[in-house]
């Protein structure tokens, strides 16, 4: 919707900060400087896990921002709600990821505006974000995320995506971005073959432990996380939760001496 | 009226030697000819209404709304041409996602009615633009704030209210608005005398038909702008319907 009448040269133009910061580093870099694009991440998000349970979805991040190996923000929120359909995890640039936060809340204002009740279930804004982050690719420019998308579909059914900063996307039981694909995906795919039929708490316990686990075991992680549950009628995200950890145990492993 | 076949009624781009723009004064005659619209700012909100002229009983229930959301925490209810109406609230909804976009907050009222009435006023300065047809009331409401109403006319001015009516019954509202004590009233009674009032200056002799729109914002939704719920308006409407009658049985009476 914004820059509707943009283009109508004879109407007032509304007055855009950004546009004018824009044009004055247009400017700046046209001089002689090569066009800069998006070479790696800077603050990082790390995992982000999703699965489908019997009556929701679930989804599960911590709260670190890293600077590289540096542990540099605490307690910053990895998960959005959308709307009460949709809840997105975001994995690797906090700042891109924000940036696709803003996009969606602003889209998400749009539909309520509107007052016909019509909004978007999770699958459209799957589809929507794999649009974005295909196009920005395709630009070899990307935005640097994986983002996890937990819902549910119009009809009322689970659905849980994944879309990387490439445009991959596909959907699944389970899913998990970055290290948490390595550690925590075979913990879930077990679970769920053990007890195929799992309920949200259920579900909500197995992130914990899958959590835990990935603390243990990745560097870039924190004990302090969120989760995102999304049920036939509403979709809620957490207040952090701090989990107990036990170092006492780092004695047991073996094989990696 | 002085201004036919003066030849400075043409365009919005000259004045009339005694320094009035006919153009400006004919859009304002345009949101005279529309149904009235009020809006009620109480202790804890604002709340909107509007008599929907219905011309055609073919028309779909629901309609060719007045009443709008600009973003979550602002409401508009609009007086006038529908069709300039709505080229209004684009731009409305468009300047509070440029703002939002830029400070990340939601905009405040009077930076919207600023820009809105800046846009609205750029066209009353041209020849080859023509005024719009409207008159927009803007409301919101925040726990620091609380609540604000603003209108804006079709010369782009725009001045804060307690209570405000446009429309045909604009008059006789004000006369009602004016009875009540508004600063101490919250939005649940004053959905029921917004109703009210709307009843009371509709002119069944004129319109016939006519469709009552009720939104409102404040503590009761949370500062968020929406339809005031079907039994809130069913309770307003009955309200409204016995209060005309009672009028009416103390008419015939005397």
């Amino acid at each position: 919707m914004a820059g509707m009448y943009t283009t109508h040269m004879h109407l007032p133009r509304m007055v855009d900060m950004k546009e004018k910061v824009a044009e004055f580093w247009q400017e700046e870099a046209s001089l002689s400087q090569p066009r800069k694009h998006t070479l790696q991440p800077i603050v990082t998000g790390t995992s982000v896990l999703g699965i489908k349970c019997r009556d929701g979805v679930v989804v599960a991040a911590d709260t670190l921002g890293s600077y590289g190996s540096l542990a540099r923000f605490r307690d910053i929120s990895r998960l959005m709600k959308v709307n009460d359909s949709t809840i997105i995890g975001g994995f690797g640039d906090y700042a891109d990821f924000q940036f696709i936060m803003k996009l969606l809340e602003q889209q998400t204002i749009d539909d309520n505006v509107v007052g016909d009740g019509v909004y978007r279930d999770a699958p459209s804004i799957h589809n929507w974000l794999r649009c974005v982050l295909y196009n920005r690719r395709s630009k070899m420019n990307p935005l640097w995320n994986t983002i996890v998308v937990a819902g549910r579909d119009f009809a009322g059914k689970p659905y849980l995506g994944y879309v990387d900063k490439i445009g991959v996307s596909f959907t699944d039981k389970s899913v998990a971005t970055g290290f948490g694909s390595y550690i925590a995906q075979p913990m879930m795919r077990k679970a769920m073959e053990e007890n195929p039929n799992m309920s949200v708490e259920e579900a909500k316990r197995l992130m914990e432990r899958c959590l835990k686990v990935l603390f243990y075991r990745d560097c870039r992680s924190l004990n302090r996380f969120q989760i995102g549950v999304v049920t036939e009628t509403e979709s809620s995200i957490s207040d952090p939760i701090s989990a107990e950890t036990d170092w006492s145990i780092g004695a047991n492993p073996s094989g990696y001496e | 009226m002085s201004s036919i076949g003066s030849g400075y009624d043409l365009s919005a781009g000259q004045f009339s030697p005694d320094g009035r723009v006919f153009q400006v004064e004919y859009a304002i005659k345009a949101v005279e000819n529309s149904g009235s619209v009020i809006a009620l700012r109480g202790k804890d909100g604002v709340v909107f209404g509007v008599e929907k002229i219905i011309t055609s009983k073919l028309y779909e229930e629901g309609s060719n709304r007045r009443v709008h959301s600009i973003d979550t925490h602002i409401g508009a209810a609009v007086a006038g041409l529908l069709s300039d109406a709505r080229a209004v609230i684009n731009r409305a909804r468009d300047e509070s996602a440029n703002y939002r976009d830029t400070y990340q907050v939601p905009i405040p009222l009077k930076s919207l009615t600023e820009r809105l009435g800046k846009y609205m006023h750029y066209f009353t300065v041209y020849g080859h633009l023509r005024p719009f047809g409207v008159s927009i009331l803007l409301g919101t409401w925040d726990e620091t704030n609380g609540p604000k109403l603003m209108e804006i006319d079709p010369s782009g001015t725009a001045r804060g209210f307690y209570g405000c009516a446009v429309g045909k019954g604009k008059q006789n509202a004000k006369t009602e608005i004016e009875k009540l004590d508004l600063s101490n009233m919250t939005c649940k009674e004053l959905v029921k005398e917004v109703a009210k009032v709307i009843y009371s200056v509709h002119d069944e002799v004129k319109d016939k038909h006519f469709e009552l729109e009720l939104s409102w914002i404040g503590k009761e939704t949370g500062g968020t702008h929406q339809i005031v719920p079907q039994d809130i308006f069913n309770e307003a409407k009955t309200y409204a319907e016995e209060a005309l009658n009672d009028s009416d049985d103390e008419d015939t009476d005397m």
